[in-house]
């Protein structure tokens, strides 16, 4: 099976881009049913997942969720109980770590102390017996891509979080992985620079077309930079899909709250048509768009609708009552610049606007003021718990 | 590719090639201080029943004779020699400790005060007697404090010792060296303390209205006491079992369990006995450790 | 109030300082001394380091003490590398023994060690012919106290590591091998230099151990100086310990140097 896998992966490197048409269906990396527990805890609970060549996939969770377990399931620092990894289309559950076409950017970047940042990036290409010329050469031009060419001769030690950073990419890239692995890699980070290296990777990814996939706890992170994102929950994944897929039409309570801020509405379904449907909760009657939420309703079925605070429209108050407008009291507000943050109180309980700051002057509402709200009626999302 | 098979520090590695492993690299030193080192604890103390024969041999009556002797009923009656070395064995040892304790506390002090080039300079001019032959600082004394030195005439001076007299040999030779041989064992560990010092808590008793001592007592003590008992330790056990200071320094007066083993293993030729003073010695040690807690007994060796 | 504070403190920190270093500093001085006896100081002379160029018994006890420095440190850097290695990774049953019985000789004095040691050697000479005592005891009783200080100082190395290395290691591609000469055998190095040279300064420094362990002709410097101290010293004793302090003084010094690398 070992020299299967090598027989391929060699046989696809030598093809180069020809050879891509007739691989671009098989999925870079494909997990089929995966656990891992430790102890009485399922880090890991039956996941499956399939991940495009060429794409950024972000696992997104909070601590403890199992997306750094389920990385070092696939970079083979670990072993599933059940199911298998697949890369490239060869099932590689039980290949070795040394063996597998894929590099990973450690959290703590691990970069090897008794070596100078040059000798690190080379260990790979070293390790691989490449002709030393040859090794030079990858070597100098994976620093200038990463922009750390005159760090060469550097210690370890001597080097900043943010330099570092960019040797353990560069380690883990020069060695043209088919995939590539990273641990919440910009973590460690102060915010600026974080921001920046996000742009970076993201432009690098492109240019290069390895499939990375990356673990976070920043949702904006993963918003900002990927093609999709698994949002991982308990050892589940909770949402799947594109990045705008996932924050504008969250799936489960635990996929809204985690990604971005969102309002709850609980009500029963009261009314159910081909285009909408009525839910009636504490607040009075929504109407809702039924969209892609294909799942049949139930008259009298409890639900939970979702709706994002900045798409919450705060109007002057009036007593005409139009669809999906209800009367509201402000609570509270925060003023952050370039919008304001309004607490709202409601018949059923509190409500999260935010209103772009679209012109100067102070907020619209004081603290106290009467106002209505309106929630558009395709921009509410129906949970599936 | 079964599933015996785990990943090791990211090596894929079957359970038994990791049981060869360690087999292979704790195997040699386990086996080593097995046969050198516990075996002969175990002859020391199964000796230690045993009699002694004609011509320094040993014989086989299993017989508590040597405890008995060593607790003060010789052959011929009460005889107090064996029980006053043990109990002078520990007042040493532990007067050491405490001397070093004292001397040691304002040299803590000092150290961790310091800025941090000069602080590794004071740390490493604290490490390098200690690790200078114990033997040569021990004889040292003998002219630093024998007739006619400085520290002699200067003691004469002050009428602490008539003029004839000489500080060594005698028991103050013997604490002296025992200080200054010991010292660093004390330093070390509890500077690693004071330099982990929280000092709020220090200053927060002083505005409280402490007074010094109170201030020490409660606000620095209980911070510091992990080094305070690594120091003990480190100073009480090596102590105890010291020979070759009382040899130098001291008389018949200063003689310690280490003395009397050494005796007893040497000219005395009454192996028995020896090995049963030698078990009483360990035993001495290791209650010593035991009473310390056991707790702080892994951070001391990280400072050796 | 700080600043007499601290005025007491350097006043008490300068004296414990020159209490440390009186007895090298006297035997320094004496060994340039050229009074024979007296304590005076009569005037600076290389005599006596002369002297013990000429006395083959000093040189006879240097190459023993050398000699069993060097190969029981050689044998317990080994033994003790691959125990502290083997501590600090492998979940075996029989580990909290194991790691109870590598800190015992610790704290356990040493005239009992060597007692322990004496017994056992004349026990197997007499059943087997083995252990006649000389270099050849005298290094196994070595080997046995040093083995402990070398598995502690590589096994706290490596307990300071992040396991990620190794991980990084594999991940690039190295296999087990290459991964243990490559990365972790580069990164324990300092740790076992160090340890090293801890038991190589233990073995120089010991006396009581090699005391009772020792035969006719494997006289060490140690058992030279004790035999000499008490049967009178001369000058240029205090010459060969100068020269011992001064290679305890290096030793120290490289230790020291080692371990800060090891930590950068």
């Amino acid at each position: 099976m070992l020299q299967a896998f090598a027989v391929q992966v060699s046989a696809e490197r030598a093809a180069g881009p020809s050879g891509e048409q007739t691989t671009a269906e098989i999925p870079a990396v494909e997990l089929h049913n995966v656990s891992r527990k430790f102890g009485p805890v399922s880090a890991v609970a039956g996941i499956s997942l399939s991940i495009r060549r060429g794409e950024f996939f972000s696992l997104l969770g909070p601590s403890g969720c199992g997306k750094t377990t389920l990385l070092r399931l696939v970079a083979g620092l670990d072993l599933p109980d059940a199911g298998t990894v697949s890369i490239n289309g060869l099932e590689a559950t039980h290949t070795p770590a040394h063996q597998r076409p894929v590099n990973t950017v450690f959290q703590s970047y691990a970069l090897f102390p008794h070596l100078n940042v040059r000798e690190n990036i080379a260990f790979g290409l070293r390790m691989k017996r490449m002709a030393r010329k040859q090794i030079e050469e990858r070597v100098g031009s994976i620093m200038e891509t990463v922009r750390i060419s005159e760090l060469a001769g550097r210690r370890i030690s001597q080097l900043s979080g943010g330099q570092k950073q960019r040797v353990a990419l560069a380690r883990a890239i020069v060695n043209e992985p088919q995939v590539l692995l990273l641990d919440e890699p910009l973590g460690a980070l102060d915010l600026k620079l974080r921001k920046e290296l996000q742009v970076e990777l993201h432009a690098l990814q492109r240019r290069l077309g390895i499939t990375f996939i990356y673990v976070t706890h920043d949702q904006e992170e993963a918003l900002a930079m990927s093609d999709r994102i698994g949002v991982m929950h308990a050892g589940r994944m909770a949402q799947l899909g594109a990045a705008e897929e996932v924050y504008e039409r969250p799936r489960t309570r635990f996929a809204a709250q985690f990604i971005g801020a969102c309002n709850l509405l609980r009500g029963t379904v009261r009314h159910c048509s081909e285009r909408d449907f009525m839910v009636r909760t504490e607040l009075g009657e929504v109407r809702v768009e039924l969209g892609q939420s294909a799942r049949p309703l139930q008259l009298g079925q409890s639900c939970t609708l979702a709706i994002r605070p900045e798409k919450v429209r705060v109007l002057a108050f009036t007593e005409r009552r139009e669809v999906n407008s209800f009367p509201v009291r402000v609570s509270g507000f925060v003023y952050t610049g370039s919008e304001t943050q309004y607490r709202l109180e409601t018949p059923g309980g509190l409500l999260n606007a935010w209103v772009m700051n679209a012109r100067s002057g102070p907020p619209v509402f004081q603290i106290g003021d009467r106002a209505t709200v309106q929630l558009p009626w395709d921009a509410l999302v129906l949970l599936d718990d | 590719m079964t599933s015996q098979s785990q990943i090791h520090r990211g090596e894929a590695i079957t359970r038994g090639r990791l049981s060869i492993r360690a087999a292979a690299s704790l195997g040699p030193g386990f086996i080593w201080l097995i046969l050198f080192f516990l075996i002969p604890l175990g002859i020391i103390a199964a000796m230690s029943f045993l009699s002694r024969g004609e011509d320094g041999t040993v014989d086989r009556p299993l017989t508590l004779e040597n405890y008995r002797r060593l607790a003060g009923f010789g052959l011929l009656g009460f005889d107090p020699l064996y029980p006053i070395i043990l109990f002078r064995s520990f007042v040493l040892g532990s007067g050491t400790a405490m001397l070093c304790l004292t001397a040691g506390l304002p040299l803590a002090f000092f150290i961790a005060k310091l800025s941090k080039p000069f602080k590794q300079l004071a740390l490493t001019l604290v490490v390098i007697p200690f690790w200078t032959n114990l033997l040569i600082r021990t004889y040292a004394w003998q002219m630093l404090l024998g007739p006619g030195s400085w520290i002699t005439q200067l003691a004469v001076w002050l009428r602490v010792i008539g003029p004839d007299e000489a500080l060594y040999p005698g028991t103050f030779a013997v604490y002296l060296c025992m200080v200054c041989d010991f010292l660093p064992f004390m330093v070390l560990p509890l500077y690693a303390s004071v330099e982990k010092l929280d000092w709020s808590m220090a200053e927060a008793a002083m505005d409280l209205g402490a007074n010094r001592f109170q201030v020490f007592r409660h606000g620095v003590l209980p911070q510091i006491q992990p080094g305070v008992i690594a120091g003990l330790i480190l100073v009480f056990l090596p102590a105890t079992g010291q020979f070759v200071i009382p040899d130098l320094l001291g008389g018949a007066k200063t003689a310690m369990l280490g003395n009397a083993i050494q005796q007893q293993f040497g000219p005395g030729l009454d192996w028995p006995f020896g090995s049963a003073v030698a078990l009483v010695s360990l035993a001495v040690a290791l209650a010593g450790l035991w009473l310390f807690t056991r707790k702080t007994a892994d951070q001391n060796l990280e400072i050796v | 109030m700080v600043s007499t504070h601290s005025r007491w403190l350097y006043g008490v920190a300068a004296l414990l300082y020159a209490f440390l270093y009186a007895p090298i500093a006297v035997v320094i001085v004496f060994s340039f001394n050229t009074s024979r006896h007296g304590l005076g100081w009569q005037g600076f002379t290389w005599q006596w380091y002369r002297a013990l160029l000429d006395n083959s018994q000093a040189l006879e006890a240097a190459k023993n003490t050398l000699a069993l420095a060097i190969c029981s440190t050689l044998i317990a850097t080994a033994i003790g590398t691959a125990a502290g290695f083997g501590l600090s990774r492998y979940e075996i049953p029989g580990r909290r023994f194991f790691s109870r019985l590598l800190y015992l000789p610790v704290f356990v004095p040493d005239i009992v060690m060597a007692v322990s040691l004496l017994l056992f050697f004349s026990i197997i000479r007499q059943w087997l012919g083995l252990f006649q005592l000389g270099l050849t005891t005298m290094i196994f009783a070595h080997v046995t106290f040093q083995i402990p200080f070398v598995a502690i100082v590589v096994r706290s190395r490596l307990a300071g590591l992040d396991p990620a290395l190794e991980e990084a290691a594999h991940d690039l591609g190295a296999n087990a091998w290459q991964t243990f000469w490559r990365v972790t055998f580069p990164l324990m190095l300092p740790g076992v230099m160090a340890g090293g040279m801890l038991a190589f300064t233990l073995s120089l420094d010991d006396f009581v151990v090699s005391f009772f362990t020792s035969g006719p002709g494997s006289t060490t410097l140690p058992i030279l100086i004790y035999a000499s101290v008490k049967r009178g010293l001369t000058p240029d004793i205090h010459a060969l310990s100068t020269l011992i302090v001064l290679v305890s003084l290096l030793a120290t010094l490289t230790v020291a140097l080692l371990q800060r690398r090891g930590r950068a």
